[in-house]
């Protein structure tokens, strides 16, 4: 028979790599990789190399001496970062991260083992920063930066979510994350973005938001919800935009603000705040709590967070709260104090309900907002009806951020325990520390990488679908913003019946109001339980 | 012994047969780790394979009903639409089923003379292959559904109003263009 | 190809000394002048990279954390997994470096398939690795014996303890056992487990060849050669006072072995080896994560060019206005 018989045909094009890593091509594959940037985002925020290129061209359109700036800017920070060097001196190889990586688990790219990840970037440093590689070249690991290399380096940069969770198994904290930060800055020095982030970037550059709302068109938004609103609650909320003396400025990512269902989450807030009377200020300019400069380099990620301590300034306010997202609080943890610090304009946040002193963030003076909301319901400040919420079964996704970035996994959890009655935990080792990401974070929530994001979504997914078949969960709770956009993809696909919500959308809808109407509809316009005929 | 029962009896060896088969197929690097790595949490692919082509290999033997396979095959070949592109290779996983019988009970069908049986179970295969096509489709579709219902999502409170954000401006260079990339709708 | 070239390479060192010494008679050479220089190159080495490293600046607090941050009075911290104060540091670092910890967290089995509990590699890795290094601490210590006269009073405890089963004459320390084990297995699982053999290099291959040779070459001298000791004793205290003598009956075996440890003193500092330092100065786990209630300072820190609320007023002012945004000029 002249045709191969299947198996024969599945074996030839997956005939395993025989050659060691280095000596095995990489072959871009549609469906993994996210589109190239576009020059006139990189030109709004004076960006080298403002061209337009394909990821799939032959020709990235590089500069003559790209090899020059790549290792010019790797030595540069090398010598600037003792975790990057750090890092790239010590890993042995253990292999105790190999299996730990979502997208490898979901796909088996051995390139996708965090530890060969890095090694891609490695294997350069070692060829021009280290004397064995310079001498033993190959038998050290090291090799040439040639085009090849170049490109491998950016298709794996690209297919990393910056999630942590190998950090957390490697031995020597070994953060595959820090790598991936930093061969992406390599990457923007030749201009090799990608669309998906250098997009929102010089949105956020202008309009103070990664959707690139103006601010007209972030009221007329508003007055949406407050209709919404009005129509679930009988109640009608009236925020305030850009004031000036207001004691909270409240920054959430602007995804919440369009982008269902993280728009029911905002509409959360806004009927908790009304509800206990705060005063507080939404600020049009300072209106993205995420960072989509983080993904690129970290001037960028400083250049587009300045804003929200400059509006707090020009407001006057006392703190910041921060809404419900992931990235957006590793920045503001692990970031802001040393970017801007020290913050003495501000005062030591207090909740101004309870009293309690945000003692954890005395000094940044940055609480997040599930941190306030846990701390009113543990004083008892809330009038709660988790039985509205009886129609839930809820399971929770740590965010891989807020995890291990920062230790943030009690307070929502016990704010989700006082507004349902419904939930149950997923496996052990797939939540809190060891939580697997959403397959899309760090900016790689594009369309055009799809398979690659539905691969890397298929742990998280795993875990759901287990909790699903066991205790008939159908509602996944978070705290990201990405996680709203992301997993309610993922899940459609691979366990579908199971919707995604933010925490404080739960919360609204189990917060009995002063002068509420008799409530029979959720946040989403769907019916209470028990209010199914009304 | 007629073929049911030596399969059944088999069973064991060539459902691992089946499964080592299909996970050869991925790159050695990776099948070790599909293979070896017990947790299900931690091995969705290995854990849902083994799972699905147990399940499918009952179900073969006693006639192809798809209501019944339907679960089984939809859940690996979900795995299988995301990971390989050609419809050929996501597949292929199924004549794999040959081969392991032939393999582990080979000799037992020529002593036994039961290759007519055989012929029939191989029959079931082939249609559990062309079912499976129609979920592989389906899955492709699907995949394509998603992309389009995410942007639908991102852009729900657009279309409500629409016009509230500037046109993309590419080909303007002047500094009136505010927004860049509106279709690019994210947190 | 790292395999072999590994596997060679100490092969080659074994030749060298062979000749050298037996061969050339260069005692002076491979006795005195090779372990002095690579001891120097060692302590040097290790030294400017340690120093090396401790000159670049921690520009962000970036913690790994792995359990609940301080919060509220009545939210549980994890205190070790997610530090709050140095103390807690402390605490972490130890259990990282004395135990492994982040290593043995993989290896909870929870809801495994089939019914017989199968565990992962991950957890002989652990095993394997915590095995390897603190046996390898253990017989260095005892090697303190030979530079030492009297040989103080904790190093003859350890050696009893180790030597606790009377095995054999001379004694058979467990160590030596385990040892050798551990770096067996070490390899195996890089040569066996496909992952592991994909991502090795000639560097991950050549310090496990290099240090089974050491051991297996001690061990050689200790139970089967029965090299003479008080020969060798006469020659480290001879090292280690600068007044270097060459015993007679100090067999070539004792020389690959000191020659293979020269050897071992030049790669340490410029290869991953240095992990044994490098862990102390990780910063994913060695800083408190108290980002927000204390300030860390970036050295490097500079004022970026920004889009400044002026700005945004100028471009936006009039849609501000038109749904009643305040703005700072009219």
């Amino acid at each position: 028979m002249a045709n191969p018989k299947p198996e024969e045909l599945a074996r030839i094009e997956y005939n395993p790599p025989k050659t060691g890593w280095m000596d095995t091509p990489t072959v871009f594959k549609p469906g993994i990789f996210p589109y190239g940037c576009k020059p006139k985002s990189l030109e709004t925020v004076s960006f080298p190399n403002p061209r337009s290129w394909s990821v799939k061209d032959e020709d990235w359109k590089l500069p003559e001496n790209w090899q020059e700036i790549f290792i010019e800017g790797l030595r540069e920070r090398v010598n600037k970062y003792r975790s990057f060097r750090l890092f790239l001196d010590i890993c042995v190889r253990c292999g105790a991260c190999a299996d730990k990586c979502h997208f490898y688990i979901g796909g088996g790219d051995p390139k996708n083992m965090p530890v060969l990840r890095a090694e891609l970037l490695r294997s350069v440093y070692r060829k021009y920063c280290t004397t064995s590689g310079k001498i033993m070249g190959k038998i050290a690991g090291a090799r040439e930066l040639t085009i090849d290399v170049l490109k491998e380096i950016w298709y794996y940069a690209y297919q990393c979510t910056e999630c942590r969770r190998c950090s957390l198994f490697c031995p020597y904290g070994i953060d595959t994350a820090e790598i991936t930060i930093l061969a992406r800055e390599l990457l923007n020095l030749l201009g090799l973005n990608i669309d998906w982030i250098a997009g929102p970037v010089a949105n956020c550059w202008l309009t103070g938001n990664h959707l690139g709302l103006q601010p007209h068109t972030i009221i007329d938004s508003f007055d949406m919800f407050i209709n919404d609103l009005e129509t679930a609650t009988g109640i009608r909320v009236s925020p305030t935009f850009n004031r000036k003396g207001a004691e909270i400025l409240l920054v959430v990512p602007s995804g919440d603000l369009f982008a269902d269902p993280g728009t029911y989450t905002t509409m959360g807030e806004l009927l908790l705040f009304h509800e206990l009377g705060l005063d507080y200020t939404w600020s049009t300019f300072a209106s993205e709590g995420g960072d989509f400069g983080f993904f690129t380099s970290n001037e960028m990620a400083k250049r587009l967070h300045n804003k929200i301590y400059e509006e707090a300034k020009r407001l006057k306010v006392k703190w910041i709260m921060g809404g419900e997202c992931g990235h957006m609080w590793r920045v503001w943890h692990q970031y802001h104090n040393t970017w801007f610090g020290p913050v003495d304009f501000l005062e030591e946040p207090v909740s101004p309900i309870t009293g309690t002193k945000f003692e954890n963030t005395k000094s940044n003076k940055t609480v997040h907002i599930c941190e306030f909301t846990a701390d009113l319901i543990k004083h008892g400040k809330l009038n709660l009806d988790p039985s509205r919420n009886d129609n839930l079964i809820v399971t929770y996704h740590d965010s891989c951020n807020t995890s291990r970035g920062m230790g943030f996994f009690e307070e929502p959890r016990y704010i989700i325990n006082s507004v349902c009655k419904n939930f149950y935990e997923m496996p052990p080792n797939t939540i809190r520390e060891q939580t697997f990401c959403c397959g899309s974070g760090s900016g790689l929530n594009a369309s055009e990488n799809m398979e690659n994001r539905l691969r890397g979504g298929l742990p998280r997914a795993n875990a759901v679908k287990h909790v699903k078949e066991k205790y008939g969960v159908n509602m996944l709770a978070c705290i990201c913003a990405i996680d709203r956009a992301a997993l309610v993809t993922a899940v459609d696909y691979w366990v579908p019946g199971v919707g995604v919500t933010g925490v404080h959308e739960l919360v609204a809808n189990a917060l009995v109001m002063k002068g509420e109407k008799k409530r029979t509809k959720d946040l989403r316009g769907e019916p209470l339980p028990g209010m199914e005929g009304e | 012994m007629n073929l049911e029962a030596l399969l059944s009896e088999k069973k064991a060896a060539i459902v691992k047969k089946w499964f080592d088969l299909i996970i050869d197929n991925y790159p050695s690097d990776s099948s070790n780790f599909f293979k070896k790595q017990k947790d299900r949490f931690l091995n969705p692919v290995g854990h849902t394979i083994s799972q699905s082509i147990d399940s499918l290999f009952d179900e073969i033997l006693h006639g192809i009903d798809s209501e019944k396979l339907f679960p089984f095959l939809n859940d690996i070949i979900k795995i299988k639409a995301v990971q390989d592109f050609s419809p050929s290779k996501a597949l292929s996983f199924i004549f794999l089923l040959k081969q392991a019988i032939r393999k582990e009970i080979g000799s037992d069908i020529k002593k036994k003379q039961i290759s007519d049986e055989l012929a029939s179970i191989e029959s079931h295969i082939d249609d559990l292959a062309l079912l499976s096509f129609d979920i592989y489709m389906k899955c492709r579709e699907r995949i394509y559904e998603i992309k389009a219902d995410e942007s639908r999502r991102m852009m729900f409170r657009l279309l409500q109003k629409a016009n509230l954000v500037c046109e993309i401006q590419e080909q303007e260079s002047d500094l009136k263009s505010k927004t860049v990339l509106t279709q690019n709708i994210k947190g | 190809m790292g395999l072999l070239f590994s596997f060679f390479t100490v092969i080659a060192l074994i030749v060298i000394v062979f000749i050298g010494v037996n061969g050339a008679n260069l005692h002076y050479l491979f006795g005195v002048l090779i372990p002095y220089a690579t001891f120097l190159a060692f302590i040097i080495g290790i030294v400017y990279k340690v120093v090396q490293w401790g000159r670049i600046p921690v520009p962000f607090r970036i913690p790994t954390t792995a359990g609940q941050e301080e919060s509220f009075p009545w939210v549980k911290q994890n205190k070790i997994d997610n530090p709050s104060t140095s103390l807690g540091v402390i605490i972490r670092m130890a259990f990282e470096v004395l135990l492994f910890r982040s290593l043995f967290r993989n290896t909870k089995a929870e809801l495994r398939e089939g019914p017989k509990l199968s565990y992962g590699s991950t957890k002989w890795l652990w095993l394997g690795g915590l095995a390897f290094h603190w046996t390898f601490l253990i017989i260095l210590i005892r090697h303190f014996r030979l530079f030492l006269e009297p040989v103080p009073v904790p190093i003859k405890i350890l050696e009893s303890l180790d030597g606790f089963f009377q095995v054999g004459a001379p004694v058979l320390y467990l160590t030596d056992l385990i040892f050798l084990g551990a770096v067996t297995f070490l390899f195996l699982r890089r040569v066996i487990i496909p992952q592991m053999r994909y991502i090795s290099l000639a560097a991950d291959y050549f310090p496990l060849f290099l240090i089974f040779a050491i051991g297996f070459t001690g061990v050689l001298m200790r139970y089967f050669l029965k090299t003479d000791v008080v020969g060798i004793k006469q020659m480290t205290l001879g090292l280690i006072t600068f007044k270097p003598v060459f015993p007679e009956g100090i067999g070539i075996i004792f020389y690959i072995h000191l020659f293979l440890v020269s050897a071992l003193f030049v790669y340490f500092p410029m290869s991953k080896l240095m992990h044994m330092a490098g862990v102390f100065l990780s910063p994913t786990r060695n800083l408190a994560n108290n980002n927000r209630a204390a300030m860390h300072v970036n050295p490097w820190n500079y004022p970026v060019k920004v889009h400044t609320y002026e700005e945004y007023e100028d471009d936006f002012r009039e849609k501000m206005k038109s749904v009643g945004i305040p703005v700072e000029k009219e």
